[in-house]
């Protein structure tokens, strides 16, 4: 399924599939979990076989998103260490979202707004996970009080993370040519020069 | 349990309200710790009226049995041995649900309908509609709700609210020899307990009071304490209990604020694209890569 034999390969298929585990996941959860948040969200339940089913399968998707997000931060963490570059581009971010982003600081694989979604991601995931296994009360039986700080704290990271996903998601739409990299791997060489400058010059050598 | 009823109060993670036309005056029980002599004799009928039994235990070395609240002992009895003034005192307190005015179970429950509270005062768990997560323990100021290991449940003292919406007395109070237990309205129960402490005040218990703590919006199991003044004295009975401030912020300005965020986000995504559109390749930089390539 080569399209063009010049476009850069952007993802291999591990890194692709890893990602997705943990999107599925994150959604599933966000959906479960919206519904043990508030009453508003309680048809939802309907998604996962009733309210029931919905309390049994949260924390076990919680743990699948938990496994698999380790693996990506293994896999990506050493691209998102921030640089000068970065955070001169973070400063600059007005500018990118006006729609003009001619002048912004050359970019690696990665911008620093990507970077730092990345570590933001990687803090709310473990507040998750450990005030998450406060709360699951199937299989542990924790003193009251430590489950009345991880319910505030679950809460409250799972929201600022569903904001941050959907800036995320909302990045990949807006920048056009991008969600490609997840679906097959690959980017054209006129979206690498845009949007990754000096990425571009390190996968074609120009 | 569920009972038809018109006299909802507040029902668990639902916005708008129940049925409520009909009015109910507020019941409670009473439960006057200085003429009880710990027979147990309420916990019995407590089993018997529901039709549950509890595991049989073992002797832990004290009078305590069981030695906690299960999901089939919705009341048990706790002995503390106190010293006071030189004397020992055996403080026999029959531990259960307190059914609070401003219950934190029902402001915890995220699943509709699982807990209902009656305008008489009752908090009642209806476990067909109850989930399993256990956030009523969570938000619990006594530690009473507990999840049964047989259907993940959780399950505490209903107040006999099927009796009771009858017209009868709970089991417990039925049973009881001594008189230690009372049922009827809130505003004689406060009378009778009244009479109770002063007559305990003249027998020179001088901090005899009433246990209806003010930070729930006060209980519906009431209780005539010698030493009101002190109730941790009875195996930990709460000084000031009220919902936890953690929880009041979980269940509370969490809520709409978290969900105000995320709609603020995902509205801000909606108008950035339709107002600065899509941030394309630009037709200047294709140009430049086709040539960078043929070249």
């Amino acid at each position: 399924m080569i399209r063009d034999p010049k476009d850069l390969q952007r993802y291999t298929a591990p890194e692709r599939a890893n990602h997705w585990v943990v999107g599925m996941s994150f959604i599933l959860l966000a959906l479960s979990g919206l519904t043990l948040f508030h009453p508003l969200y309680w048809p939802l339940t309907n998604l996962f076989g009733g309210g029931t089913w919905t309390r049994i399968l949260h924390p076990f998707l919680g743990v699948l998103m938990a496994l698999s997000f380790i693996a990506l931060f293994v896999r990506f963490k050493a691209l998102n260490v921030m640089t000068q570059t970065d955070w001169a581009w973070v400063n600059r971010v007005k500018e990118m979202v006006e729609g003009d982003d001619h002048n912004m600081p050359e970019q690696g694989k990665y911008n620093g707004g990507q970077k730092l979604l990345f570590w933001a991601l990687a803090v709310c995931m473990l507040l998750l996970l450990v005030s998450g296994v406060m709360l699951w009360r199937a299989y542990f039986n924790l003193p009251v009080g430590m489950v009345r700080f991880g319910a505030v704290i679950h809460a409250a990271s799972a929201a600022f993370m569903i904001g941050l996903i959907t800036v995320h998601v909302y990045a990949a739409i807006w920048v056009k040519g991008t969600i490609r990299a997840m679906w097959y791997g690959t980017v054209t060489r006129a979206w690498a020069k845009q949007h990754h400058r000096s990425w571009y010059r390190q996968m074609t050598g120009k | 349990m569920a009972l038809q009823s018109l006299d909802i109060a507040r029902r668990s993670a639902t916005t708008t309200p129940s049925p409520s036309v009909r009015q109910a005056t507020e019941v409670a029980k009473l439960i006057d710790v200085s003429t009880c002599i710990g027979c147990k004799a309420c916990q019995a009928a407590c089993l018997e009226w529901n039709d549950l039994r509890d595991e049989v235990g073992s002797n832990v070395g004290v009078y305590d049995n069981p030695a906690d609240l299960t999901e089939n002992s919705w009341t048990v009895m706790r002995f503390a041995e106190v010293e006071e003034a030189g004397k020992l005192e055996w403080l026999i307190r029959k531990d259960g649900c307190m059914h609070c005015a401003d219950p934190g179970c029902v402001k915890a429950c995220p699943a509709p309908g699982a807990i209902i509270q009656y305008a008489n005062g009752i908090v009642d768990f209806h476990e067909e509609n109850c989930i399993g997560c256990g956030y009523c323990i969570t938000g619990c100021p006594f530690n009473v709700p507990r999840l049964s290991k047989k259907d993940g449940k959780a399950y505490k003292c209903t107040l006999c609210s099927d009796r009771v919406a009858v017209g009868q007395a709970p089991a417990c109070i039925k049973s009881c020899p001594t008189g230690a237990l009372q049922f009827g309205s809130k505003e004689q129960m406060k009378d009778y307990a009244a009479q109770r402490i002063a007559d305990l005040k003249e027998r020179g218990y001088k901090d005899a009071g009433l246990y209806d703590p003010p930070g729930v919006g006060g209980t519906h199991v009431m209780y005539v304490l010698h030493h009101a003044d002190r109730p941790q004295l009875y195996s930990g009975l709460p000084a000031d209990p009220a919902i936890s401030p953690l929880v009041h912020l979980w269940k509370g300005v969490t809520k709409p604020l978290a969900t105000a965020v995320m709609a603020v986000v995902g509205f801000a995504g909606l108008f950035h694209y339709v107002t600065k559109g899509p941030n394309e390749v630009s037709k200047e930089t294709e140009k430049e890569v086709e040539k960078e390539d043929a070249a």
